[in-house]
């Protein structure tokens, strides 16, 4: 592993951000002392296990528990019929049709995915909540499946949801520049009849779960758990519930592992709500891992059909369009915001200013899609990177030539797209030429002759993507305009207690993001003390009041919002001290005051000291006497607000995102041409997030994302046969990578401040997907000159590749060029 | 259900201490030892053994501890992740974890700590290749490993 330092460092490294200190979260995790929510215990705990169901689609007929709650130490059950008295269908996001569908947390009438909860059962221990569920005896009366998103809408096929009139749940068009006018410019036109991102997820090594206990004086429930957007669960549950948000308490300490997947467990939640009152005594639901695959948050599986794409004889690519078919899976649990949420990056990091997209959205037979690592962007970025190497092949041009070409420049950031979003910074073309390097690129042509020789095909990619952060939740409105979100928000509070301990709550959710160091490297540099004298609290608990509307970890954006809601409470903090500082040192004006080594002092007099416990003191427990318009709590609390406005829902153009981190990935393959296996035998990882705080973490995100998507390309897929079974429900079946599957990696950084926040730093981690570029790119550069087949898909395992060597025809026939 | 009255009582020493228990004769050792231990420094990830995320080491030799009952360990020294560290000092291999940054939620940490230290038990100074082997039965989503290896690498030297 090689580490390439920042070229270009925006400041001189003083104080604590900018350094790659240890973690603060490690001390407790390498000994095996981290809370995680299953080791959350309460006294009379009941396990709950669901009954599913074994059918993609299918009339429940009947429910009978008895035989279930006869058992000795079955505390009891809940069936979709209470859930439907209980509770109201969840909110939907989607306007008509999807708007229509009667989602509830347990199949109600109906199943429509192979692993679908359909009644809970409660019992002493798992193991006998496991077994009484044996004895749930559910009768179905099985109806057809439809598991392919390209015969949702067919004359006559399955309809999931009556309700919505049909599988269509949600379709858009959009169009910005002049579209025609590109395409009668252009020299050559490039068409792709049909590409497709397959179906995974990030599979998080700790399952979904939680402990609910229900005080019953005060009607609230205290959810512990490890859902990773404690506001998107609230406002979900809340409404279904018929409680008001505030009776809904979100406790979380470590979380193993989230990547988005994490986000849409409320349906759950509400059940274990439901149970929790029901049976008077708290509620522990740990998942089993064929349960995460059967029926959590798998990624958008995405087509991309009849895609015609303007060129210039140069390789000036002027405009595409292209019919995006989304599958949704059998509910809308987070969509249908994946049908905007591309938006973020439609040109890519290219020039390109005509675009027209038609997308769709329907319903299928299969685990409801959720937020993934990349969510939604990843297949757009895989898709602009696809025509990228696709027409470059068919023209007959360089990939490395026909990107820099079109690369948008540094001197034109920050730079506009079609649909108004505003890249902040960054140099495309320098990362790349870095990433180039770090592979030795110069000497490709003698490695491949290398490789030739002994009977290999080496093949190299380029995966160049953009991890767009802080959201503009009024991007929502261009799905439903009747949606009232926009903007986005994230709290810190800061305090210094009665000893003189600095004590900062956040409102975020971290799942190894390390945001107790790095908030804790914000706060020593302003209050000029050492971060062992600060104390982040772990995890985040809605008693603390530190949280809003938007409050979690996810979409790439702690390094935005997180850390600057951290340094405006920090900067109140600070100021509220300089204030009493000159109150207690007898007047002394606060200019004439500085933070220095945990005391507030007089400039040039570090005699006349006041040390932050003595500050704490005061104000916590000996005021008397203190000025009564003094106005300082010691206990700030800041609310950070990025600057968006409501975008244009007719022209759908406005800023989705305020930052653009970006990433260029250099893969190097070969290939055995026998067989199709393959390996990846030089890696290198190019990343611009800005100003990093702690380089070493933002560099472990990079190495994080990058294993996942190598895993992606060559191994991971949920896989479904037509009767909507899931072919890879464990990790047997779904391969993800092992120590001996990564790699030789080399990393690189440069760094573009971002002149949009406050600390020139970018939300990063999510990755963009590279690496699922640059190998798919580097499996078609192989076969070059051995059938020239086509790469039309994200997941590439070796048999497929072996397939493309055997049959190139079968992929070219989706190419044309006129 | 006749099986669930099936229980056996059973002497382990973890970590140190001794203790006698009744079991459920199929209760996983993983279980037994989260949720009548309290020792919950070991985790689960999967279901089917292949994540070592509850990788402990049982009378010297590594196991996955949800492929194990309980009742099998009767008279066994067993030794988990909350049992490295001696009154709070962390050993080599756990601070090379930190300093390294080999470990991100943390969620598969004590699992590749206990396959690591059984690792140099074995071989002192593994090779790359002999450290990768060594972990490949242990799942990491958030690291893509490259860290881990070179903690591990560390703590050989």
């Amino acid at each position: 592993m090689t580490t390439i330092a920042p070229e270009k460092v925006a400041a001189p490294q003083k104080g604590w951000a900018g350094r790659s200190i240890p973690r603060k979260e490690d001390k407790r995790l390498v000994q095996g002392e981290g809370v995680f929510v299953d080791d959350v215990k309460r006294h009379g705990m009941g396990y709950l296990h669901f009954v599913r169901s074994p059918y993609a689609h299918a009339h429940i007929t009947s429910v009978d528990v008895s035989k279930a709650e006869e058992i000795g130490g079955v505390y009891g059950t809940l069936t979709g019929e209470e859930v439907a008295a209980l509770t109201d269908p969840f909110f939907q996001i989607s306007s008509a049709p999807g708007a229509s569908i009667k989602d509830y947390s347990l199949a109600v009438g109906k199943v429509r995915y192979v692993g679908e909860p359909v009644v809970a059962v409660v019992a002493e221990t798992r193991e006998l909540a496991r077994d009484a569920s044996e004895l749930v005896e559910v009768e179905y009366e099985p109806l057809p499946a439809v598991t392919d998103a390209r015969r949702a809408q067919d004359e006559g096929a399955p309809v999931l949801h009556e309700d919505a009139g049909g599988n269509l749940m949600w379709t858009g068009v959009y169009e910005w520049g002049d579209v025609d006018q590109a395409f009668a410019e252009a020299d050559k036109v490039v068409s792709i009849s049909e590409l497709h991102f397959h179906r995974f997820n990030s599979t998080p090594l700790e399952l979904d779960g939680a402990v609910v206990e229900y005080n019953r004086g005060v009607n609230q429930w205290t959810i512990h758990c490890n859902n990773q957007f404690p506001g998107f669960a609230a406002i979900m549950m809340g409404p279904a519930m018929r409680c008001g948000l505030d009776k809904l308490r979100f406790v979380t300490q470590d979380i193993g592992g989230g990547f988005g997947n994490k986000i849409t467990s409320h349906p759950q939640l509400v059940v274990c709500c439901l149970l929790a009152r029901k049976l008077n005594r708290p509620i522990n639901w740990t998942e089993w891992r064929t349960d995460f695959h059967l029926s959590m948050s798998h990624g958008n599986e995405r087509f991309f059909q009849d895609t015609e794409v303007a060129v210039t004889d140069d390789g000036t690519l002027l405009g595409f369009r292209t019919k995006a078919l989304d599958d949704a899976g059998a509910w809308l649990r987070y969509e249908p915001l994946g049908g905007v949420i591309w938006a973020q990056v439609v040109p890519g990091m290219y020039r390109w200013q005509h675009v027209r997209l038609e997308f769709t959205q329907v319903a299928t037979n299969k685990a409801p899609v959720s937020p993934n690592r990349g969510y939604s962007r990843m297949q757009h970025l895989w898709f602009t990177e696809r025509v990228i190497d696709i027409v470059a092949h068919e023209l007959g041009l360089d990939p490395v030539e026909v990107r820099k070409r079109n690369y948008i420049r540094a001197e034109e950031m920050p730079y506009t797209t079609p649909n108004g979003c505003v890249y902040d910074s960054g140099d495309y073309a320098r990362m790349l030429d870095l990433a180039l390097d770090l592979v030795g690129y110069e000497s490709i042509g003698a490695r491949r002759l290398d490789a030739e020789a002994r009977g290999k095909l080496l093949g190299v990619g380029i995966g160049s993507t953009l991890d767009s952060g802080t959201n503009n939740f009024g991007q929502s409105r261009l799905i439903n305009p009747e949606l009232q979100f926009s903007g986005n928000n994230e709290v810190a509070t800061v305090k210094l207690d009665i000893f003189g301990e600095i004590v900062v709550t956040l409102g975020t959710t971290p799942q190894g993001q390390g945001h107790e160091t790095t908030a804790a490297q914000v706060v020593a540099d302003i209050l000029k003390c050492s971060v062992d004298d600060v104390h982040v609290r772990a995890g985040h608990d809605d008693y603390w009041n530190s949280h809003a509307g938007f409050s979690g970890t996810y979409a790439s954006q702690f390094a935005v919002t997180g850390l600057t809601a951290v340094k405006g409470a920090t900067e109140m903090l600070a100021a509220e001290i300089l204030k009493l500082g000159s109150v207690i040192l007898g007047g002394v004006p606060e200019d004439a005051l500085e933070l220095a080594d945990g005391t507030v002092r007089i400039k040039d007099n570090p005699e006349a000291a006041l040390p932050f416990m003595a500050c704490g003191a005061i104000i916590n427990a000996n005021n008397a006497g203190l000025p009564e318009d003094l106005g300082v709590t010691l206990n700030c609390r800041y609310v950070y607000r990025p600057p968006f406005e409501v975008p244009d829902v007719e022209r759908k153009y406005g800023n989705l995102t305020l930052t653009y981190a970006a990433q260029v990935h250099v893969a190097v393959i070969e290939i055995d041409p026998e067989t199709g296996r393959y390996e990846v035998v030089d890696y290198a990882a190019v990343d611009d997030c800005g100003n990093r705080i702690n380089p070493q973490i933002v560099e472990g995100q990079v190495m994080g994302a990058t294993a996942q998507a190598i895993g992606a390309a060559m191994h991971e897929v949920y896989e479904y046969d037509e009767e909507g079974n899931l072919l890879t429900p464990n990790f047997y079946d779904y391969h993800v990578p092992h120590a001996l599957d990564m790699p030789p990696l080399k990393t690189g950084a440069i760094e573009s401040p971002s002149p949009f926040t406050e600390l020139g730093t970018k939300g990063m981690g999510e990755g963009g997907g590279a690496g699922i570029h640059a190998i798919c790119a580097a499996v078609q550069d192989a076969l070059r000159g051995h059938g020239d087949a086509i790469v039309w898909d994200s997941h590439n395992p070796y048999h497929r590749v072996w397939e493309m060597l055997q049959d190139p025809a079968q992929s070219r026939s989706r190419v044309r060029v006129s | 259900m006749a099986a669930l009255s099936s229980s056996a009582s059973i002497v382990v020493t973890v970590n140190g201490t001794t203790y006698e228990r009744d079991v459920a004769a199929r209760k996983l050792l993983i279980h037994f030892l989260r949720d009548d231990l309290d020792l919950t420094g070991s985790h689960i990830g999967c279901d089917t053994g292949n994540c070592g995320a509850c990788s402990v080491i049982v009378n010297g030799t590594l196991v996955k501890s949800c492929m194990m009952l309980a009742v099998q360990c009767d008279g066994a020294t067993i030794e988990t992740v909350e049992g490295l560290s001696e009154n709070g000092e962390l050993t080599v291999l756990q601070q090379a974890f930190s300093e390294h940054h080999a470990l991100q939620c943390g969620y598969c940490t004590p699992g590749m700590l206990m396959s690591a230290t059984a690792l140099l038990r074995e071989n002192p100074s593994p090779s790359e290749d002999e450290i990768r082997k060594g972990l490949q039965g242990n799942i990491c989503r958030c690291t893509g490993y490259w860290n881990i290896v070179e903690a591990v690498k560390a703590a050989a030297r």
